[in-house]
């Protein structure tokens, strides 16, 4: 059996009558071949197969080759390029006031994991609605490739030295401080990636995905562990992904045993097929164990490391009205007179 | 001598987290129920419980409101204080203290009055803990018996500092009378300090500053209140949320308002900028340490133009300082906050109205300019308790600034971000969500030119910044005006901010006595207005007041009218406590000598 993955219709144009062109974003400066750009690819596939209306985007990034990357895709939508390491603030504030928003943040391994750790950390924690992608490369590659938190313990660098301090394992950050959709993938695989994407966008919460993303001017040379040729080399997949969307039908063949089919909150369905091994996704504890024991091996697991539903988002939490607070007018923002008056007499 | 009656300053010197905060808030409610103008200061340590902490509150029914440096009447309930506190006092004033407390009275030219506290305490409780916070309230009582306190303006005090909880108010009120009947049988009156009752505070109410700008916030309309807590500005927030918790909540409960305690004080202003990116009024508050911090995300704001308001309740030190005490000591700071060529619209509140007036103000600002503005109040406007007029209601509706809706759009048919279309420097912009096709556009920190596209070029990053120049131009018009006051045909100018005010009107009338004529310009805001130049340009020489060490002001003034330099002299007090009017006086008098000489 294959899955009939993503590709809903052959025509030009999505649900919303929108061409994929309506999707990208300007040129990119990056490097050729730099992973970070069949990322971007892969986000505007993934917006445009939905049909997710440009506008009600909203993107965030902080500071790096990566961060750079949300002006290459969705030009339509408004995006904020903040400082470095910042972006969760940024978007927190954002989503928090206008939670009608589709929020995509998109950071690099050492805007999240090194300057900006504790705001990854704490978005984890209050479960803003939004995916957040980190394009993980092992490098700063901006400032022209010294290590950063993810590199594992003897990657090279370029110029030979060998990285000595343990990795940030960020997914099992994620999972520890309470995100509810956890993945890591490829830059280079689509098939899993797309899958992912649409899943995340489809959660009801904080969705995370790291991005392994070779950065092809400072660390896809031999020794590196985030190299084209180490991810291709290593890469074990947990399963084979497929997505249906809730406006289409599901046109896959789906054996018993094998697939399993998880409802996300919007009606839509991830499809994880049974590769090697039989993950239970839904484990914190296996999750956790999984990505420690493929650390010990060396190993780099990709897929859907962790799936929890129903955990309350932030503007749950904040008990918002459904209408977001930007929409609210002078009526609702300034107490009538007779309220100041009131709180004046209680003072005298 | 100074008359005596409704002019004095009484010290209350206590232990941290003893209770005595009720005790010393009734005392002050107390004289303000009989109509006499009065407010009270709080010095605390930087500690929970056990070291000393004062409560001064100053009486003065010609209506000065700053620090007094001269304490009249001095309560002394903490035996680690007694000696120092006693030490300071000026012949003929008043000791009362507490007789359980390990002190032999050494002083004879005071009035002393020794006092059982802790026994009269015993007899309306034996419980330890209730023993130990009522014992406050008999020196309320004695004070009451010995200075003419109306018992009734006391009584609804004490029913109002407990919320009219029969049994708290009944356990406090005995302890109360208890020292008022001790006082009126043991001691006999040989000082001459008194209360009348007057009718100078009809009206009026009593507020701290913090209260004050969060109500500010309420009514300003924010609804995005990120913060990370600090002295002395978490006050602040916390007053918002429970303000927030009453009003501001719809038909179905839910709250029409968000609060995010941030993880840090970077956190804080980018969760700010977040909200006011996206179309809120969002706020944070912080003081000098949070400030620092914040610097980065200041400067993003700036150069992308979105709006935010940050209140910096400012507190004495570099690093940690002295967090318990005041300063206006993060102006420069502020005024320029971030790296390269930043700068900020700055709101300088002196009152706990203006805290009020500004707190709204300032969300409007930050809409019509797009831009992070900051109001500096500080310890002792934040946390003191001032008298004050009610607030008035606003008259003018929300200003939400430039922002283009769809319908706009179709109207116009056409969008840059960063074109200044009307001349004024204040581009337009769109909010996220706004489903026209030529809504969308991106902010970076990063060189844009007026379409918000990346560029490197010379001319369009120097463009940019000459605009956002013109922006503030356009700004300084609009920005609270400075308040000059006259003092007749004088050449010696005076220019103050903030709670130095308050200081400089009593100073004013004392060099005033002294010979000494002056004209007197408030700042409200920067940035700075014709208005500020005129006033250096019109006198021949012009004390900057303020409560830092490096004349933060000063520096300012010399940044933008290098012309009037040398006309610039600095009057600095940066001990911690606020400013007093001795203080002032004592160095323009001094100055004022040298020059004539
Ligand atoms: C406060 C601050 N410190 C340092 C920098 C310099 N800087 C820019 S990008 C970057 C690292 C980016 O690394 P990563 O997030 O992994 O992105 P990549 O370029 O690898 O995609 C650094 C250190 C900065 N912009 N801001
Ligand atoms: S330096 Fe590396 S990360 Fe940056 S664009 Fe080039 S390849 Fe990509
Ligand atoms: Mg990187």
């Amino acid at each position: 059996m294959t899955l009939t993955l993503t590709e809903t219709t052959k025509a030009n144009v999505n649900r919303i009558g929108l061409a994929k062109n309506d999707y990208k974003g300007s040129r990119s400066t990056l490097c050729a071949g730099c992973g970070h750009d069949a990322i971007t690819g892969h986000i505007i596939s993934a917006f445009y197969e939905l049909g997710i209306e440009p506008h009600r985007v909203a993107k965030f990034s902080g500071i790096g080759c990566s961060s750079k990357t949300p002006t290459y895709f969705l030009s339509r939508s408004h995006g904020f390029n903040s400082v470095h390491g910042r972006m969760p603030a940024l978007a927190t504030g954002a989503l928090a006031v206008n939670h009608k928003l589709i929020g995509i943040g998109v950071s690099g391994d050492g805007d999240s994991a090194s300057i900006g750790l504790n705001h990854m950390c704490q978005i984890f924690r209050r479960n803003v609605k939004m995916l957040y992608i980190v394009e993980n490369n092992g490098v700063y590659g901006l400032t022209k490739g010294q290590f950063s938190a993810t590199a594992d313990v003897g990657s090279k660098q370029k110029g030979g030295s060998l990285n000595d301090y343990e990795p940030i394992d960020t997914c099992a950050l994620a999972i520890e401080l309470g995100c509810g959709y956890v993945a890591r993938s490829f830059s280079g695989d689509g098939k899993q990636l797309v899958p992912l994407l649409k899943g995340a966008l489809s959660h009801d919460g904080l969705s995370f995905i790291d991005i392994i993303s070779p950065c092809v001017t400072f660390n896809n040379h031999e020794g590196s562990t985030k190299s084209y040729d180490f991810v291709k080399d290593n890469d074990i997949r947990l399963q084979e992904l497929g997505f249906v969307s809730h406006y289409e039908p599901i046109t896959v063949d789906y054996e018993e045993g094998t697939t399993k089919r998880v409802e996300l909150p919007d009606g839509s369905y991830l499809i994880l097929r049974k590769l090697d091994r039989d993950y239970d996704p839904f484990s914190k504890k296996l999750a956790l164990s999984t990505l420690a024991d493929a650390r010990l091996s060396n190993q780099l697991l990709t897929g859907l490391l962790y799936l929890e539903k129903n955990r309350p988002s932030l503007d749950t939490r904040l008990n918002l009205p459904d209408r977001p607070l930007v929409e609210l007018g002078e009526d609702d923002l300034r107490p009538p007179r007779a309220v100041l008056e009131q709180l004046m007499e209680s003072y005298k | 001598m100074e008359s005596t009656l409704n002019n004095f300053t009484i010290q209350v010197g206590t232990v941290n987290g003893s209770g005595s905060q009720s005790a010393n808030l009734i005392l002050l409610r107390s004289i303000f129920n009989m109509g006499v103008p009065c407010n009270g200061k709080n010095l605390f340590p930087s500690n929970i419980a056990g070291l000393p902490t004062w409560f001064t509150i100053r009486v003065d029914e010609r209506g000065y409101a700053c620090r007094s440096r001269d304490v009249d009447i001095c309560v002394a309930m903490n035996e680690n204080t007694i000696d120092a506190d006693v030490a300071e006092l000026r012949p003929g004033s008043v000791l009362v203290y507490n007789e359980a407390l390990a002190y032999k009275p050494r002083r004879e030219d005071l009035v002393v009055y020794a006092c059982p506290f802790t026994t009269l305490a015993g007899k309306v409780t034996t419980d330890p803990k209730l023993k130990k916070l009522v014992t406050n309230m008999v020196y309320v009582g004695v004070l009451q018996e010995l200075l003419g306190l109306d018992p009734v303006a006391v009584e609804q005090a004490v029913q109002r500092q407990f919320a009219r909880k029969a049994k708290a108010v009944a356990l406090n009120l005995g302890a109360l009378r208890e020292g008022a009947a001790y006082a009126r049988e043991k001691l006999r009156k040989k000082d001459p300090f008194r209360l009348e009752t007057r009718n100078l505070t009809a009206g009026k109410i009593l507020i701290e500053g913090n209260a004050a700008a969060a109500m500010g916030a309420l009514f300003g309309g924010c609804t995005l209140c990120a913060w990370y807590p600090i002295t002395p500005s978490s006050s602040l927030p916390e007053a918002f949320i429970e303000f927030a918790r009453k009003h501001r909540h719809d038909k179905d409960g839910k709250a029409k308002y968000a609060v995010i305690q941030a993880e840090d004080e970077i956190a804080s202003l980018g969760m700010v900028l977040g909200g006011g990116w996206a179309g809120a009024r969002a706020m944070t508050s912080t003081s000098g340490p949070g400030i620092s911090l914040m610097s980065e995300f200041a400067g993003l704001g700036y150069y992308t133009e979105t709006p935010g308001v940050v209140f910096d309740i400012q507190r004495a030190g570099p690093s940690t300082g002295l967090p318990t005490r005041t300063a206006q000591g993060d102006i420069l700071k502020v005024a320029y906050l971030s790296h390269g060529d930043t700068q900020h619209i700055v709101l300088l509140p002196a009152s706990v109205e203006e805290c009020f007036d500004f707190g709204m103000a300032a969300f409007d600002l930050a809409d019509r300019f797009q831009t992070p503005v900051f109001v500096l109040s500080d310890l002792d406007l934040g946390l003191n308790v001032w008298m004050s007029d009610p607030f008035k209601y606003p008259e003018k509706p929300l200003d939400r600034g430039k922002v283009l809706s769809e319908e706009d759009l179709n109207r116009v048919g056409k969008f840059e971000r960063y074109r200044d279309v009307d001349g004024d420097g204040v581009p337009y912009r769109t909010l996220p969500g706004n489903p026209h096709p030529l809504a969308g556009w991106f902010a970076r920190g990063s060189g844009h030119n007026e379409a918000a596209q990346y560029t490197e070029k010379p001319g369009d990053y120097k463009r940019m910044l000459d605009r956002l120049a013109k922006k503030f131009e356009t700004a300084s018009q609009q920005v609270p005006a400075p308040i000059l006051q006259n003092g007749g045909d004088t050449r010696v100018g005076l220019l103050a901010y903030g709670t130095s005010h308050w200081a400089v009107v009593e100073s004013r009338d004392q060099l005033s006595a002294s010979g000494i004529q002056t004209d007197y310009l408030r700042l409200r805001a920067l940035p700075l207005n014709g208005a500020v130049e005129r006033f250096l340009a019109e006198h021949e020489r012009v004390y900057v007041v303020e409560q830092n060490q490096t004349g933060q002001m000063l520096s300012i003034l010399r940044i933008h009218y290098p012309a009037h330099t040398s006309k610039l002299a600095s009057v600095l007090h940066y001990d911690g406590m606020p400013i007093d009017a001795a203080c002032i006086t004592e160095q323009i008098v001094a100055a004022e000598k040298e020059c004539a000489d």
